[in-house]
């Protein structure tokens, strides 16, 4: 299709203003971070590095990170392993519910976060509250994983759609024992769909905030729930700042290591 | 995750499709049917029970009380039409913006430039939900930078619904551009060749061979778009001023009034419209686009 200069300029425009309006709210998170005005009065006047060590010092904030750290891994491994069953089982085998069972994947994440809190929040009061085992680490991790195996789920049946089972075949006819075709030939093929739905469900966990205010227990604090807190306190607002802009920063990591690990072509090779 | 593939049984499970099929749908079955499932299943029969208004001790006892309360009463009707209406008007304004957007990522830009357009595009996908509505805050703050961009204090937007509205569709923005992208780039140039040999205009082009391509990836980002702010109750604390919409109303009788039969009640409504959109989606074969 030919399009006309004016039509390419105007998507040009509206490319460059997407961008502009995607970018710009973030950059003046990073600017701001070093505005001596407390209020951030803009534009700023003095620039100072004071926030940024007052931020590394904070002790709240350095625990929540621990804290976002070991649920997003708990709730990671937990997606990976459930996703990564269901995808097989959709995918090597016909069985009753098949299409019920992969509307019910989607489904924690479809429906608002508020509506899987409360059900969780009171499931887990009700059940393992009376075994006990009051609310913490686990029924945060819990919560996160419900969510988050989507994502695992998708990029693995994606790739299995895709490489189909020939090669396991291959590999079983040339006397390999199952333990040898998972390790050789099924792992290396879908590796790559792990990482990037593993990626995807580390960073899900790491950012959500609503599930997480009714699954965390009154003495936990997830880096989301502590910004929320010190967000309405105008002593914290830089420090707050100071976080959002290492947020901003670390948000590169996880695209980097997808670049850099996840290319589809890298085992594309062995099944074209 | 090799439960079914290897283990001590390892050949007579191979043998077994039945057996590998259990070992394979136990642990997620267990976990998504009967937690998951029965969670939401007892949220939604708790939305019939009552609480007692003296001892505040919920009543296990079947009444469509709450339901009549929320038919019944003015205030739930106006809120639910302004979550619904918050949630379409962010799903249009990041179809519209997403479009054009995913358009020249697939088809204009030069081929060097496209994969970084994908990153630029994806890459705040990652940075945090609450330091983009924060990001927000300030900027839409009392003489802030919004405000001396147009002339001084007040002169912005401010706090608000349209604050509200702007903010949920910066956020969900990339959800609707990637789906959008994927679908375009699957869509071989040849066939806009074709259209346009055979005497198709660019204009006529678009209109009968990229618009109706473009129905599942719009619905497959709509999905995100529109259960993503009809739940919200967050960026609205954050930059709504004193809007308020259902998932306000859900967290606030959760918490200070303490009534958990009435808030599930309120949180059917979020779900049957969900229920609804996913169904109606479904048709236009979305499901497979997420």
């Amino acid at each position: 299709m030919t399009l006309s200069p004016a039509a390419r300029w105007a998507l040009r425009a509206a490319m460059a203003l997407g961008l502009t309006f995607i970018y710009v709210p973030l950059l003046l998170v990073l600017v701001n971070s070093f505005n001596g005005d407390r209020t951030f009065a803009w534009p700023p006047h003095d620039l100072t590095t004071r926030w940024w060590a007052a931020a590394w010092a904070s002790d709240g904030a350095r625990q929540a990170l621990l804290t976002s750290v070991q649920a997003a891994l708990g709730a990671t491994a937990t997606a990976l392993l459930l996703g990564t069953l269901v995808a097989f089982a959709v995918h090597r085998f016909a069985f009753f519910g098949r299409d019920t069972l992969s509307l019910l994947i989607v489904l924690p994440i479809a429906l608002p976060g508020i509506v899987t809190g409360i059900a969780l929040d009171s499931a887990w009061r009700s059940v393992m509250g009376e075994l006990g085992i009051g609310k913490g680490l686990l029924s945060v991790v819990v919560g996160h994983a419900t969510f988050c195996v989507v994502t695992v789920y998708n990029n693995v049946l994606a790739r299995l759609r895709r490489t189909g089972t020939s090669l396991e075949e291959a590999s079983a006819d040339l006397g390999a024992g199952p333990w040898q075709t998972f390790r050789y030939v099924t792992f290396p093929l879908i590796r790559s769909a792990l990482l990037a739905g593993g990626l995807l469900a580390f960073a899900l966990s790491f950012d959500e905030i609503i599930v997480t205010t009714f699954t965390a227990g009154p003495g936990l604090t997830t880096l989301p729930l502590w910004i929320f807190t010190n967000l309405f306190r105008p002593n914290q607002a830089p420090v707050v700042n100071v976080v959002a802009a290492v947020l901003i920063l670390l948000s590169v990591l996880p695209v980097w290591v997808a670049q850099r690990f996840g290319s589809p072509t890298q085992d594309a090779n062995i099944t074209d | 995750m090799d439960a079914g593939v290897d283990g001590d049984q390892g050949v007579s499970m191979h043998r077994h499709p039945r057996w590998q099929l259990a070992a394979l749908l136990t642990a997620p079955v267990l976990w998504l049917v009967v937690a998951y499932l029965g969670a939401l299943g007892v949220l939604m029969v708790s939305a019939f029970w009552t609480v007692n208004g003296f001892t505040g001790g919920i009543v296990r006892e079947f009444s469509l009380a709450n339901f009549r309360t929320i038919l019944g009463e003015e205030v739930y009707r106006t809120v639910t039409l302004r979550s619904v209406g918050v949630a379409a008007a962010v799903t249009v304004i990041c179809v519209v913006v997403a479009v054009p957007m995913a358009f020249y990522m697939a088809k204009v830009a030069s081929a060097r430039a496209r994969p970084w357009l994908v990153i630029a595009v994806l890459t705040p996908l990652w940075a945090s939900y609450l330091v983009k509505a924060y990001a927000w805050r300030v900027l839409l703050g009392n003489g802030g930078p919004i405000d001396s961009l147009l002339g001084g204090p007040g002169r912005g937007p401010g706090y608000g619904l349209t604050a509200t509205v702007i903010v949920l569709a910066y956020l969900w923005l990339p959800y609707m551009i990637l789906p959008i992208h994927a679908g375009l780039d699957r869509l071989p140039d040849s066939l806009l060749e074709a259209s346009a040999d055979l005497g198709a205009r660019a204009g006529h082009t678009l209109r009968r061979i990229v618009l109706p391509l473009l129905v599942p990836p719009v619905a497959a980002g709509s999905i995100f778009t529109f259960s993503l702010s009809l739940g919200d109750y967050i960026t609205v604390q954050i930059v709504g001023g004193k809007t308020q919409l259902i998932g306000n109303l859900v967290y606030a009788n959760i918490g200070a009034a303490g009534n958990l039969p009435f808030a599930a009640a309120l949180a059917t409504i979020p779900v049957l419209i969900m229920v609804i959109y996913l169904i109606a989606v479904r048709r236009s074969g979305a499901l497979e686009e997420l």
